[in-house]
């Protein structure tokens, strides 16, 4: 037990290593323009220019760099190239609302992703499964921004049903909180309900078929209960890593677009403004912040799963 | 004469697929009394572990079609509804399946799945419940099974796995036990201790035993009477001394033929039945087994009658249209594979 955990913080910081330096590189490749001159601005003379680029150590070998961003972003000093602000207060600024978001979010495409493929798995072939299927299909391709912009236009600024957009934390008015998150929740939820119950109904139609299914059903036991305990309980054991990873990827500001549309001011959208300003010290802050959660949870997933399949637990 | 459990008659159970209707079961009749043992054998696909799920309607689907009556003391178990049956299912008929690796659930103790089907059927305390399975566990031979009930069925060989798979099909003391190829997914010497153990229980238990397999070297041991199955139909049936000294039907000497033996000369090599059962879509007509048969003869596209032919008591039936001295005079031949057609 305590050699797996070991073993997964090791893996856990080696990957957060690798990622920060593979957005170096990309930032350091790709032709962005001279940082030193963007943030002196349009009138600057050569020499501030100069001044600049030394004060930052834009002058100085690119792993001389690396190694001083590093330093920045676990000592929190890293201060964004455009405005100067510590991207460790943006960052804390932006995580109750995305915490609000993936969280509430999270909930609502559990619950209804599982009720989405129960329900066509048990009906499979008929024309309520064709219906469902067909619904699943258009969440799964329909763009998030798209559907974010119609249920904002059409739900919130033609008929005043739900507020327009922003956060309120919950700390202030928790009513509020809900109202304003209510559709940012099911607008970043339809992608994952419909990929989810596509998911979830092939793998109750695989372990239907099972032969520890017919074992359940020869033993007289109710049709409901071999579907809850023997059927479900096994087909959702994949669920369980898609929805680790998924939700890892929204709580760590993945939902870029669900933010910026409703304007939550979340670390998502502070992401998106970042990379939109070619800005280095918050793109490896949000980064940095995103592929921890993801490192972190994909180690959750291993030890859940090892504890609902006894199969593959450590003896 | 024994008490009469369970009888089938004229059962037919059909498919429907995209294919075409498939008559997987068609008019097989059998009896079993209590404390006997059916052995019905036949190779893959021809109905015999149709007939046997069947029994507990587990073929039952929308695509599924059944006539003729199962009778088990008195009711008919085809007519019942789901929920009637359910009752009868792992309680008075119990059936235990092929693999053992499969048949349990992985993420179950062993000890679990056993006061599952104990608590199904009976309104016991989970104690209760689990004191039973660790005594059943100790009947069929696990060891030290105060420990191995909290087991997962990945901690046991596929032996022991079969083992608790009997364990928990007895946990209700079914008056019938259905056998589907208990021992075709085990090692050859774990078979035979199967087999034993199967008969010992049954004794212990005062069951009926229905052992299905699709190798008479098995049902030769326990079995009191033998149907032998081909194409959906019973094609021979009766007591093991006259299946095995006094076989009828040419199916039964290919299948007997087919029996590796150590006690006679090597063969060149394996003997087998030439071709493939037929499709149960596209039956042939006639006899079913004519294409295969290296007696065939004109009469032989007629359908011949499941009937005493021989004449003896108990009756011993089969389906084929050569004489009784016609059959005895080719019969040696043939199983031992100097036939020729």
């Amino acid at each position: 037990m305590l050699v797996f955990v070991v073993r997964r913080v090791i893996g856990m910081v080696l990957v957060l290593i690798a990622v920060s330096f593979i957005v170096f590189l990309i930032f350091v490749v790709v032709p962005g323009g001279d940082p030193a001159q963007r943030i002196a601005g349009r009138t600057a003379t050569e020499q501030n220019i100069e001044n600049i680029r030394h004060d930052w150590g834009f002058d100085q070998p690119f792993y001389v760099q690396y190694y001083d961003l590093m330093k920045k972003a676990f000592t929190n000093g890293l201060v964004s190239q455009t405005n100067q602000t510590s991207v460790d207060t943006q960052i804390w600024q932006g995580i109750p609302a995305t915490f609000s978001l993936a969280v509430g979010a999270a909930v609502i495409w559990l619950l209804f992703g599982v009720l989405v493929g129960v329900f066509s798995a048990i009906t499979a072939g008929r024309l309520s499964d064709r219906m469902i299927t067909l619904l699943a299909l258009i969440g799964i391709s329909m763009p998030v921004f798209w559907l974010g912009l119609l249920s904002r236009y059409f739900l919130a600024e033609k008929n005043a049903w739900f507020p327009d957009g922003e956060y309120v934390a919950f700390t202030v008015n928790p009513a509020q909180w809900l109202f304003h998150l209510i559709l940012p929740w099911f607008v970043l939820a339809v992608l994952f309900i419909g990929f989810y119950g596509r998911v979830l109904r092939g793998n109750i139609l695989d372990t239907i078929n099972e032969d520890y299914v017919r074992t359940a059903r020869a033993k007289g036991i109710d049709p409901r209960r071999v579907m809850l305990k023997h059927v479900l309980r096994n087909s959702l054991i994949p669920i369980v890593t898609l929805f680790g990873l998924d939700f890892a990827a929204v709580l760590g500001g993945g939902a870029i677009l669900t933010e910026t549309v409703f304007d939550l001011h979340g670390v998502g959208q502070y992401a998106a403004q970042s990379i939109s300003n070619f800005d280095l010290p918050p793109i490896i802050g949000v980064t940095l912040f995103g592929a921890f959660f993801i490192v972190f949870f994909s180690a959750v997933v291993d030890f859940l799963y090892a504890f609902l399949d006894p199969r593959i637990r450590p003896t | 004469m024994a008490e009469k459990l369970l009888e089938v008659t004229d059962l037919h159970v059909q498919f429907a697929t995209e294919d075409g209707v498939v008559r997987a079961v068609d008019g097989v009749s059998f009896a079993l009394e209590r404390g006997k043992v059916l052995g019905i054998v036949g190779e893959s696909g021809s109905g015999k572990s149709v007939t046997a799920m069947t029994l507990l309607g587990l073929t039952r689907g929308v695509n599924a079609k059944f006539e003729g009556a199962i009778e088990y003391k008195g009711e008919d178990l085809l007519k019942m509804s789901e929920a009637e049956l359910r009752r009868f299912r792992g309680n008075e008929l119990a059936m235990i399946f092929q693999d053992p690796m499969t048949s349990l659930n992985p993420v179950y103790r062993i000890g679990a799945q056993i006061t599952e089907a104990i608590r199904t059927h009976e309104d016991v305390s989970k104690q209760t419940a689990r004191n039973r399975a660790v005594q059943l566990l100790r009947q069929v031979g696990i060891p030290e099974p105060e420990e191995r009930v909290d087991d997962y069925p990945h901690q046991f060989s596929g032996g022991m796995r079969q083992r608790a798979m009997i364990a928990m099909a007895l946990s209700n003391n079914p008056d019938v036990l259905i056998a589907d190829e208990p021992t075709t997914a085990l090692d050859v010497t774990i078979q035979a201790q199967i087999i034993e153990l199967i008969d010992k229980l049954k004794d212990d238990f005062n069951s009926s035993v229905i052992l299905i397999t699709h190798d008479l070297g098995v049902v030769a041991d326990i079995a009191d009477d033998i149907a032998v199955m081909y194409a959906g139909r019973i094609v021979e049936y009766g007591t093991k001394r006259q299946l095995f000294y006094d076989p009828q039907h040419p199916y039964t000497w290919g299948l007997l033929g087919s029996i590796p033996r150590l006690d006679k000369e090597k063969p060149e090599k394996l003997a087998s039945i030439a071709g493939a059962p037929p499709s149960l879509i596209n039956l042939p007509q006639g006899c079913k087994f004519r294409p295969r048969c290296p007696h065939a003869f004109a009469k032989c596209t007629e359908h011949p009658p499941l009937e005493n032919r021989v004449g003896d008591s108990p009756p011993h039936l089969d389906r084929c249209w050569l004489t009784v001295e016609e059959k005895r005079s080719l019969r040696d031949l043939t199983i031992r594979g100097e036939a020729a057609a």
